[in-house]
């Protein structure tokens, strides 16, 4: 599957979407085919404040348990909470349905930091 | 990619032809997923799944003393095998920690064929070959020129019946014979480690491939698929079934682990005897519980266990349970903590997380 354009990317293989103030996070494709079936979500509260790269949450496969590092500093606004009744919804639709929080964006010069889909694909052939 | 260090089974090919992730399962290339790890449990309680176990270890005993040998190493009590049957043992050290467990089977008075784990081979040869000195008897590590399939779940009668005019029905549950299974020559016992019904296929290496590919187009109409280590973990642990390693190592006694049935006190002397005895005349000091979630959280293994802010133990296997739909584990506790409904911690990343001692096996196929 392709990285839809228009979104970021971090190098631990979480996307972010900019809608004004607001961004919503998740994590890709690539991450949920890595994991396998997820079975469980760790959502953090609303209100609650994450720095860059700091764990906003888990995700559970079967086998694996990995973090969720926010890409960017913010304020937790909205948690996508049919995650925690459905958690497969990551593996179904990573970009879409599977979003996992959405964050009062804080500092907004580190959207510049993040990766385009072309960096990413860049970045994913060179891991392989 | 490959990693040209790690032993290969004879279905290597096979696996990669049918895209599965392989993983470095101690320092074996294996899959441990094809097509998802839930389908592939599913299919197997449902339907059917073959499983590559090429990677086991296996062990001739064999000679005038062989079932002396046999008996002085393992726990249960291999005098009392008729041909043709199997049975299932612990194998443990003086201090009644756990060498292996493993599956003997009787192939003649004088010869018994040992299933160790992939990862104990070579220490369980070497524990044979030191507690067969003065015996006349000769171990042998066939390992290598052996391969093997199992064929799992309530469809495997039916799909192995297409290959083979051997009568299935007649074969019991822990036996064995050795029949042509698609032409070839196999020993096939009605045993497996997934808490179904379901056939492991021993044959040599050359004949596998074949095998493997046979079975999964004969069992195609009937939904089989092929099946990884992850999905075999989570099939066995719902039957409560251990895991060396994890459930029973070389510091947890099979009474600690809940194999005491396995474990014959009244056997002549064996390895461990004396210290097992000790141990059961004097209480377990911790026990194997099962136990699910009451609050969100996946239990997974070395998680500790508490209560009342005390840690009262480990989680030795924790996991999604497919069939279940709940998150349940498997764990080491102080006795006082065993008892059916007793409400526990798991601590998940610094957290207590409630949890329930419940009954096991969690999962019980319908008879």
């Amino acid at each position: 599957m392709s990285n839809p354009q228009g979104l970021k990317y971090t190098k631990e293989h979480e996307w972010v979407k900019v809608e004004g103030d607001r961004a919503v996070i998740g994590i890709t494709d690539h991450a949920q085919s890595l994991l396998g079936d997820v079975v469980f979500v760790e959502l953090p509260e609303a209100g609650a404040e994450f720095g860059a790269h700091d764990s906003l949450g888990t995700i559970e496969s079967v086998k694996a348990v990995s973090d969720v590092y926010s890409p960017i500093s913010g304020k937790v606004v909205e948690v996508n909470k049919a995650l925690e009744d459905s958690p497969d919804a990551v593996n179904r639709d990573a970009f879409g349905e599977g979003w996992i929080v959405v964050l009062e964006i804080s500092a907004p010069a580190e959207l510049d930091g993040l990766l385009t889909a072309e960096e990413y694909e860049q970045f994913l052939a060179e891991e392989e | 990619m490959t990693n040209a260090a790690l032993k290969k089974t004879p279905l290597n090919a096979q696996h990669r032809k049918l895209g599965a992730k392989m993983v470095d399962f101690g320092g074996w290339d294996m899959p441990v997923q094809y097509s998802g790890i839930l389908e592939e449990h599913r299919a197997v309680r449902a339907k059917a799944g073959l499983f590559d176990v090429s990677h086991m270890g296996e062990v001739y005993v064999m000679g005038p003393d062989a079932l002396r040998l046999v008996n002085k190493v393992i726990t249960n009590d291999a005098g009392k095998l008729q041909l043709k049957q199997i049975l299932y043992t612990p194998m443990c050290y003086e201090h009644g920690g756990v060498v292996d467990d493993l599956l003997v089977y009787k192939m003649a008075d004088d010869h018994y064929f040992l299933v160790v784990n992939a990862s104990n081979t070579d220490k369980d040869y070497e524990w044979l070959v030191k507690n067969a000195q003065g015996l006349d008897v000769t171990v042998e590590n066939i390992s290598a020129k052996t391969a093997q399939l199992a064929l799992q779940g309530p469809k495997a009668e039916s799909i192995l019946g297409k290959l083979t005019d051997y009568d299935l029905a007649s074969l019991q549950y822990y036996w064995f014979d050795s029949f042509r299974v698609d032409g070839v020559e196999c020993l096939v016992s009605r045993t497996g480690y997934t808490g179904e019904d379901g056939f492991e296929i021993y044959l040599p290496p050359e004949f596998a491939g074949l095998l493997w590919d046979k079975i999964l187009a004969v069992g195609q109409d009937e939904g089989i698929l092929p099946i990884g280590l992850g999905a075999r973990d989570t099939l066995r642990f719902e039957a409560r079934l251990p895991l060396y390693g994890q459930e029973l190592s070389s510091e947890i006694t099979p009474l600690e682990a809940g194999l005491g049935i396995f474990v014959k006190l009244d056997k002549a002397d064996f390895n461990g005897k004396e210290a097992l005895v000790k141990q059961k005349q004097e209480g377990l000091t911790r026990r194997l519980v099962g136990f699910e979630m009451i609050e969100r959280g996946i239990p997974r293994s070395h998680y500790p266990l508490a209560a009342d802010g005390r840690e009262i133990g480990w989680v030795s296997t924790g996991s999604y349970a497919p069939s279940l739909d709940k998150n349940i584990g498997l764990g080491f506790v102080s006795p006082r903590f065993a008892a059916l409904d007793t409400e526990i911690e798991v601590v998940i990343r610094g957290k207590g997380v409630k949890a329930k001692v419940i009954k096991t096996p969690f999962y019980k196929r319908e008879a």
